[in-house]
């Protein structure tokens, strides 16, 4: 165990420079922004004075690098400002928007595990055979358009033409749920309403679906890949001659080396997954992050542009030091070493 | 090269990605000629046919002025494959010489670099891509420089995973050993053994930079209208789900097929090529 933890203190080391660096990036694209930010925060309608105060407020005459101090200071206090389009603190409205986002993020990701690792090992157990080319192409096809063609495709099909699921939302109207953790689908069984529970999913159903296909293409891809390379291992010959099932040796001796590469890039489709949520969100008008996000960009709303960016960075490297450490935790070689390797 | 087409040809699965991206680039190339209306990639209006469903005049219908879809596909064929060659052709340079200077010469060069690749790399791409046009005004130019900062830091990655494992190959020090300046071991001897996978990694891409751009533009963040782009025409008919289907289905489908080509092409090229993901 200790050495996974030691892989969790030098994760986090690493995250840290990260971080700074994209706290540096998010300033820096803030600032090539083409005029004056205080202009812009007031309108058309501020005079000279209002916009010489706001800029003295803002620091805008101070040297870049006091700026940034500025800037990573309020980060720090948590203080992201004050958003011009909502009139509200950035973190308030991303703490409204990031659940529905991060619960449509979290069931495509379920999806992108649950059928993209089967479907690989499925190809990879029956190589060269009908249902290996069967996965390829198929698979070929979702990684090939983007996330928001699927939803249009899905919503047509099985929400006009075969009404099974709900055109756009989180929940049907009528129902009234307490917000507690702004997951619909948890706070629906905190308040103990069942059909409401229901009612959620379903709405969860196509939006997921859309969001995760290319990521399932892409798991089950690389699963196969990889699948197929450790079954021309020598241990998996030995296992044959020793009359194994297939079943098992699949299971047992070909899976868990083969999970491994593909946790590191599950990972980073989760990160895709998290800009292609600004799409799914736009087709079935899922009131998450997107629409906050695209209202702002478009006012040239910059706090609120710097926080966004800011917290889905910080989700994607909290996701992917959770992978690492499963990574650490699955792979034997790290979890019994004594010392950590590099 | 013949060895090359024959590999391709062989394989059922290459040959339909090669003829469907010759289709697409002849298409983008000749689309004045072959497009039934070529004027229908402007502001034109013809509310005679306006919102039609596809028909012997119009294959895939019109959209709500009466603008023939499958002409304003055909240019927008132009902008995405345009889009993606410059995008491409800036981004794998860039990344190229970062990845080969990190790969080889190590040490705090590469610790430097990886870490500010790891930077452009924790932000979920398409973010990245929002927020540069966020601040910048949406047009082409703008989306693709949007792009580009988000597409360099993947081939530092790749040539920087190869060049490191080369560094330790026995020709890489013998021309140490007889003195070779360093610029010459990374460019002449090192990165030729890169280009299989950088080739690679080009033709697939071409398809995720259509997606990339598409979507960009089905945010509106990207081309303008009234120039057609895949996505934007994409955005524009959802609104008129599910009767007016044409508008979205043919511009989303036409979004797959290209991209569904050249990843059947890269898929085959590897093959040829020998190099891996």
């Amino acid at each position: 165990m200790s050495s996974v933890f030691r892989i969790l203190l030098r994760r986090l080391a690493i995250s840290v420079i990260v971080l700074i660096g994209v706290s540096m990036l998010i300033f820096a694209i803030a600032r090539i922004i083409p005029g004056d930010p205080a202009r812009i925060a007031l309108g058309p309608n501020a005079n000279a004075d209002q916009i010489a105060s706001l800029r003295t407020e803002m620091h805008l005459d101070e040297p870049i690098i006091a700026q940034y101090g500025y800037f990573v200071a309020d980060v720090m206090r948590g203080n992201l400002g004050q958003s011009l389009y909502t009139n509200r603190p950035v973190t308030v409205d991303i703490a409204e928007f990031l659940p529905a986002t991060l619960e449509l993020v979290i069931f495509a990701g379920i999806l992108m595990v649950g059928l993209g690792l089967p479907l690989g090992i499925l190809a990879a157990r029956h190589r060269g055979r009908w249902p290996d080319h069967l996965v390829r192409v198929g698979t070929l096809l979702t990684v090939s358009a983007p996330s928001f063609v699927w939803a249009v495709i899905l919503m047509l099909l099985f929400a006009f033409y075969l009404p099974l699921f709900p055109v756009a939302g989180r929940l049907t109207d009528s129902y009234e749920i307490a917000r507690v953790t702004g997951f619909l689908t948890v706070d629906t069984l905190l308040a103990g309403n069942f059909s409401a529970f229901v009612d959620a999913l379903h709405h969860l159903v196509l939006p997921s679906i859309a969001l995760a296909l290319s990521g399932i293409g892409q798991a089950a891809r690389l699963t196969r890949a990889n699948m197929i390379e450790t079954y021309d291992k020598p241990y998996i010959e030995m296992a044959q001659a020793f009359g194994f099932y297939p079943t098992r040796i699949a299971r047992r001796y070909a899976f868990k080396p083969s999970l491994i590469p593909s946790l590191t890039i599950i990972g980073l489709d989760f990160a895709a997954m998290l800009g292609n949520a600004f799409l799914v969100e736009a087709v079935f008008a899922w009131p998450g992050l997107s629409r906050y996000g695209v209202a702002v960009i478009l006012r040239k709303d910059l706090n609120a542009i710097m926080g966004t960016v800011l917290v889905i960075a910080l989700t994607f490297l909290v996701v992917n030091i959770l992978v690492d450490l499963l990574i650490a935790f699955l792979n034997p070689r790290i979890r019994h070493s004594t010392r950590a390797s590099s | 090269m013949t060895r090359a087409l024959r590999i391709i040809a062989a394989n059922p699965l290459s040959l339909t990605g090669l003829i469907l991206v010759l289709a697409i680039v002849l298409a983008a190339l000749f689309a004045p000629w072959i497009a039934p209306f070529p004027t229908h990639n402007s502001a034109v209006v013809d509310f005679a046919y306006a919102n039609s469903a596809p028909n012997g005049r119009n294959w895939m219908g019109t959209d709500l002025v009466g603008r023939d879809i499958f002409s304003r596909i055909l240019y927008a064929y132009r902008i995405s494959l345009g889009l993606g060659i410059v995008v491409l052709i800036i981004a794998t340079p860039i990344g190229t010489i970062v990845g080969l200077l990190a790969g080889y010469l190590g040490g705090w060069t590469e610790s430097v670099l990886m870490r500010l690749v790891d930077v452009f790399l924790s932000i979920p791409p398409l973010v990245l891509a929002i927020a540069v046009l966020g601040v910048l005004e949406p047009t082409l130019t703008n989306a693709m420089i949007a792009v580009t900062v988000m597409w360099w830091p993947w081939y530092a990655r790749l040539v920087y995973s190869i060049a490191r494992s080369e560094r330790e190959e026995g020709y890489v020090l013998a021309a140490e050993v007889i003195g070779a300046p360093t610029t010459h071991i990374a460019f002449r001897e090192i990165l030729p053994n890169c280009l299989p996978a950088i080739i690679t990694k080009m033709t697939l891409d071409m398809g995720f930079v259509i997606i990339i751009a598409s979507s960009l533009s089905f945010l509106g963040l990207g081309v303008q209208p009234p120039t057609p782009d895949l996505g934007s025409m994409v955005a524009e008919g959802a609104r008129y789900l599910p009767d007016s289907w044409w508008m979205t289905v043919f511009p989303g489908l036409a979004i797959l097929f290209a991209v569904f080509g050249f990843n059947l092409l890269g898929d085959g090229l590897r093959d040829v090529l020998g190099a891996d993901e």
